[in-house]
């Protein structure tokens, strides 16, 4: 048997629903660990970016700021916080690396959504009698929307491969599995769980593609053939 | 009625945009402010409803001082109409046309039904009510832009170089609409041009603009065209250029007007002479 078709038949082995960490609890908190790190991370970045991109101040330092915390290696931050934080409160440490790691393209789509529209059409929402409130939520936010999904998908995928990490400091998900078999030198176990993270990836890429698809502004040129299809 | 008293704007570059400007807009009849780019046309218009807010001086609008008012308020009862038509992309022409009714609240069936009669008031089939701006033409995009600023009802409408991005054929087509909706809701229109023959088909009253928003001449077409005040009016409308001494030529047993360059204007009229 190739290392193949170990990985595959470790994956499916009925070993897997039991034992330490189940495989599907450790996706189900894989999933978790993502799913709340992006969600903080958006509650904070989206305003901020919906703020800088409305006003159009503080964009340098923003983007300076994104720049950096592209830069921080997160297995490190992992580790300072969990050791600033003590192990009892390690989750609390992960996930405020999580985070800090997803924080940067959500805000970054965000800014950039509500920069690429057409200052005329702000203003000519202005000159109808738009506060600024109904100008952001009503014109700006939902024309950005593009450029947000697409900061929020790279966020996330980012984060989901990030996660592996948190296995590392005991909070289990799919890179318990694969840290336990580098312990354990068993190799198809390491590539199985890869296999899951990687499977994991792509199906939220493929979900955030669609909700892109679905969240298209109407009248954009790509959506245009549609529109006529149905009208017609 | 819009008063404009001593009316200044600086803008924070330094530029002077308008000194010391006082005018008076008498109500339910078109203004035209006419001028050469940076006269300072568009600026005194989107002083009107506060889009540009004057470093010195008081606009009124029927005795009341604009400063005071809510500007938003101000600009829910004001249409405001623009060049590139401003549309929102998102949005279906009915929707936009029905934006500023559904900011102040209008239910929505009333205010669909307001948005289906004003696109027959201003010339679009009701078909296209669920189209996207982009699949319009300049001059639909247009369209939908006069009907948005009519949609409130307001007392006045302000319109900037609306027509400047259309082909002259549908240029003409909209300008003889705007004129026979003039005609029948009789609002306080206020319109910026470059074009003079624009302002003097549309205008009750020329504003003529120099530099700085310098009044050069006002008056109505026929005022201006009989006596220019000064060699920039006389240039500016085409006096010095001959475009405006025309004279008559026979040609082939039917008489056509000339101008001075001997270009033709026209063919004159059956018994007009």
């Amino acid at each position: 048997m190739n290392l193949f078709q170990e990985a595959l038949a470790w994956l499916t082995s009925p070993d897997r629903a039991s034992g330490t960490l189940p495989l599907a609890e450790a996706i189900g908190q894989h999933i978790g660990f993502t799913a709340v790190s992006v969600l903080i991370a958006a509650a904070v970045a989206i305003p901020l970016g919906y703020l800088i991109g409305h006003t159009g101040r503080g964009r340098e330092i923003a983007v300076g700021l994104s720049g950096a915390a592209r830069a921080i290696p997160s297995f490190g931050l992992i580790l300072l916080l969990v050791l600033v934080l003590g192990v009892t409160r390690s989750e609390v440490g992960a996930v405020i690396a999580f985070v800090l790691l997803a924080i940067p393209s959500i805000l970054a789509g965000a800014y950039a959504g509500v920069q690429a529209v057409d200052r005329r059409t702000v203003d000519a929402a202005r000159s109808m009698g738009m506060t600024e409130w109904q100008i952001l939520l009503k014109v700006e936010a939902p024309l950005g929307l593009p450029l947000l999904i697409g900061g929020l998908r790279s966020a996330t995928l980012q984060v989901v491969a990030t996660v592996t990490l948190a296995g590392y400091v005991n909070l289990g998900g799919i890179g318990f599995h694969i840290i336990q078999g580098l312990q354990l030198r068993r190799y198809e176990q390491i590539l199985g769980a890869s296999l899951i993270v990687v499977v994991l990836a792509l199906a939220l890429d493929l979900l955030f593609a669609l909700i892109a698809l679905a969240v298209r502004p109407g009248g954009s040129s790509s959506a245009r053939p549609r529109r006529r299809l149905a009208t017609s | 009625m819009i008063e404009f008293r001593s009316v200044s704007k600086q803008f924070p570059d330094g530029t002077k945009a308008v000194q010391g400007f006082d005018l008076t807009i008498p109500s339910r009849s078109t203004t035209v402010f006419v001028g050469s780019s940076g006269c300072g046309k568009t600026t005194l218009l989107r002083m009107v409803n506060r889009m540009v807010e004057p470093s010195a001086g008081q606009i009124l609008i029927d005795g009341e001082d604009i400063a005071t008012t809510d500007a938003v308020q101000l600009r829910r009862r004001i249409g405001y109409v623009m060049q590139n038509s401003g549309l929102l992309p998102h949005r279906s022409v009915l929707d936009n046309i029905t934006t500023v009714l559904r900011l102040n609240r209008t239910p929505k069936a009333e205010a669909r039904e307001r948005g289906l009669t004003l696109m027959d008031t201003v010339g679009l089939d009701r078909a296209l009510a669920k189209r996207y701006p982009s699949q319009l033409s300049g001059g639909q995009q247009q369209r939908v832009g006069v009907a948005r600023g009519l949609a409130v009802e307001p007392n006045i409408l302000l319109m900037d170089e609306p027509f400047g991005a259309v082909d002259p054929i549908v240029r003409t087509e909209l300008q003889e609409e705007l004129l026979r909706l003039q005609r029948e809701l009789g609002k306080t229109v206020v319109f910026v041009t470059h074009d003079i023959d624009e302002a003097f088909l549309l205008g009750d009253q020329i504003v003529i603009l120099k530099k700085g928003g310098v009044i050069a001449q006002q008056g109505t077409p026929e005022e201006i065209l009989a006596n220019p005040v000064d060699d920039f009016v006389a240039d500016f409308v085409g006096a010095h250029r001959g475009k405006r001494s025309l004279s008559l030529k026979q040609v082939d047993g039917r008489t056509i007007v000339v101008d001075a360059d001997g270009k033709p204007a026209g063919v004159l009229a059956e018994g007009a002479a």
